[in-house]
């Protein structure tokens, strides 16, 4: 029995990266997707915000990614960005001061206005490695939902804001959960997409360099400094961009949604899909976010069980559900003169 | 020609004085040789080169420039490259690309050239990786472009540090005991290949080396250095010779020479 199933994973592992294999699986998932809110089921409600907040999380997921999978720099904080994102919308779209921006003029600055505070959380923990960053991130964390909870004249305090606007889109309002849900899966592309650019460049290169052995990198000329707040800048604007469309999904936001819990919940899910593994990212995602929910069922029990899953995943397999790997780059001879990247995975990581 | 240039560099730790008002004169395209007893502020001074030690006192030129106060990515885009004693590879990541890491300096593309794909982009990666397959093939690496680098057996990954300096396509290469740990096959290997960095490839090296047998092969100057202090400077007949070296080396009273003895 053990035998089979072992086999039957072989096969699996063989098609799935072979590039036909792997672009047929994506395709059949993404298809998936895409029909779940179309479908008629008793639970669709139910599923369609489940697997749009999972969507929400693999964005947040992708950017901590960088952060901490790519550049090597243990953010506990992370939670910090997706809350200015989120309350830079509400802020400047709802009745608090009857300020009515377009949903798509703030996303992009909200973004980098997550991406500024960012640099400036990075400025003063440049020196700071392993440990001593963790500590000083989840302060920051901290501090920025003190500061939503008690600035009650700007922020309404733990009132929260409500009645945020609804994005417009070629007059189209979207406010339902499934506009949401078609929304969230353009932007988790999109993130993909640019985060698996960035891993492949130069910049990639630097970030895990830097990671590995930053002494080493900068003596091969990486720019550290600079690395290290371009990887918080990246990682904070992609948070912020979470929280601006968490916010207008919501329709309503306080200062209990950027709770440390958000931070911890990022980190676990890149933990176990694989450190600096975009699919990780997705799969972590997939496990931490929509699993709870599936394990409804068992009421009281949930958590538990779900505790309990997370400790065997991490004795049963530490580097997480699909390490990071690394792509095969070594040219044959006569490739050397026509050389192009190959898109190969190898069997690197683990 | 002067390529590199230490005036009275000075590197104190608390009390401890690592290196002491050393002079260096290291003339283009030669192999210059620092050795001395364990502790004797060799590394030390490496690391004052290349920035990650700042000295107290004196200055550092490379080719005119002053080092002072400049970081060790600076100084790599000035063109030095170093490789460790105890090796510092990129240990997750493959063998090609720690040697597209060591070509950062010479690379240009941005974050948004990485995200578009611009043509520039394109055709940047692409020389790049093709250099990095020519240098894989210049240390002899062929058929491990894939392998983690911690995967790698030991001499691989001595020799890989090397193709990771030589990306950046340095002009002064500082080499930390790169026979170290190696039989003496090995050493004479490793021996031919810094000649034909030089010889070929035209880069001026600068080596800390225990290994007499190396040292005395193939230097053309040596410094000793003995409690961060320069005891000697010459070619190696004269080196070998020299009380003041054996005394360091061996202790007082012995006066065998150094050249059969290698540590």
């Amino acid at each position: 029995m053990k035998k089979r199933i072992a086999s039957v994973t072989e096969r699996v592992k063989e098609i799935l990266s072979s590039p036909i294999g792997r672009w047929a699986f994506i395709g059949a998932v993404l298809a998936l997707i895409l029909i779940i809110p179309l479908m008629n089921f008793q639970q669709r409600a139910f599923w369609v915000r489940v697997i749009g907040y999972t969507g929400l999380y693999i964005i947040l997921g992708l950017g901590l990614n960088v952060v901490v999978g790519l550049a090597g720099l243990l953010d506990l904080g992370y939670v910090a960005f997706y809350a200015i994102g989120a309350y830079a919308y509400a802020l400047l779209a709802s009745g608090h001061f009857d300020t009515h921006i377009s949903f798509w003029l703030v996303l992009p600055f909200a973004a980098l206005l997550a991406g500024f505070a960012g640099i400036l959380l990075g400025i003063p923990v440049l020196r700071m490695r392993g440990d001593y960053l963790a500590i000083v991130t989840l302060g920051f964390g901290e501090i920025i939902r003190m500061l939503v909870t008690n600035l009650t004249d700007l922020t309404n305090g733990s009132q929260g804001l409500i009645g945020i606007d609804s994005p417009y889109l070629f007059g189209l309002e979207l406010k339902t959960s499934t506009h949401f849900y078609y929304m969230i899966l353009i932007f988790v592309i999109i993130a993909i997409f640019v985060t698996q650019r960035l891993d492949r460049s130069r910049v990639g290169r630097s970030w895990v360099a830097m990671r590995e052995d930053e002494d080493a990198a900068q003596m091969v000329g990486v720019n550290t400094t600079r690395y290290k707040l371009l990887a918080f800048a990246v990682g904070a604007f992609i948070g912020g961009l979470g929280g601006a469309i968490f916010s207008a999904w919501q329709g309503s936001i306080f200062p209990d949604n950027f709770n440390i819990m958000v931070s911890i919940n990022v980190l676990c899910l890149i933990i176990i899909g694989g450190m600096g593994s975009i699919p990780g990212v997705v799969i972590g995602s997939f496990a931490l976010i929509t699993l709870p929910d599936i394990l409804r069922q068992f009421s009281d029990y949930r958590l538990l069980l779900f505790g309990f899953l997370l400790v065997v995943m991490m004795i049963a397999r530490p580097e997480g559900f699909i390490p990071s790997q690394r792509r095969r780059l070594e040219l044959h001879a006569e490739e050397i003169a026509h050389a192009g990247p190959s898109e190969t995975i190898t069997e690197g990581g683990s | 020609m002067t390529i590199l240039s230490s005036n009275n560099v000075t590197k104190r730790f608390g009390g401890l004085v690592a290196v002491d008002q050393f002079d260096l004169d290291l003339r283009e395209l030669t192999i210059h040789s620092i050795i001395g007893p364990n502790g004797a502020g060799k590394t030390t001074f490496f690391n004052c080169v290349t920035g990650f030690y700042a000295p107290e006192e004196g200055d550092i030129y490379f080719n005119g420039t002053s080092l002072k106060g400049l970081q060790p990515d600076r100084i790599a885009h000035l063109g030095i490259a170093r490789t460790y004693q105890n090796i510092r590879l990129f240990a997750n990541m493959s063998t090609i690309e720690n040697i597209l890491v060591g070509q950062h300096p010479r690379l240009k593309a941005s974050m948004v050239d990485a995200i578009l794909h611009t043509p520039r982009y394109h055709k940047e990666e692409e020389e790049a990786l093709e250099e990095a397959n020519r240098l894989v093939q210049f240390v002899g690496l062929v058929g491990l472009g894939d392998h983690l680098a911690r995967n790698l057996p030991y001499g691989a990954q001595r020799r890989l540090e090397i193709a990771r300096a030589l990306a950046s396509k340095p002009k002064l290469m500082l080499l930390d005991e790169p026979t170290a740990g190696m039989n003496p096959h090995e050493s004479a290997e490793m021996m031919r290949f810094i000649q034909n960095l030089r010889d070929e490839l035209e880069i001026t090296i600068l080596l800390i080396e225990h290994d007499m047998r190396v040292v005395m092969g193939i230097s053309e100057i040596i410094t000793v250095l003995d409690y961060g202090v320069k005891i000697a400077e010459g070619p190696p007949e004269e080196i070998q010779r020299n009380p003041r070296v054996i005394e360091a080396y061996l202790g007082r009273g012995a006066a065998s020479g150094l050249g059969q003895n290698s540590t």
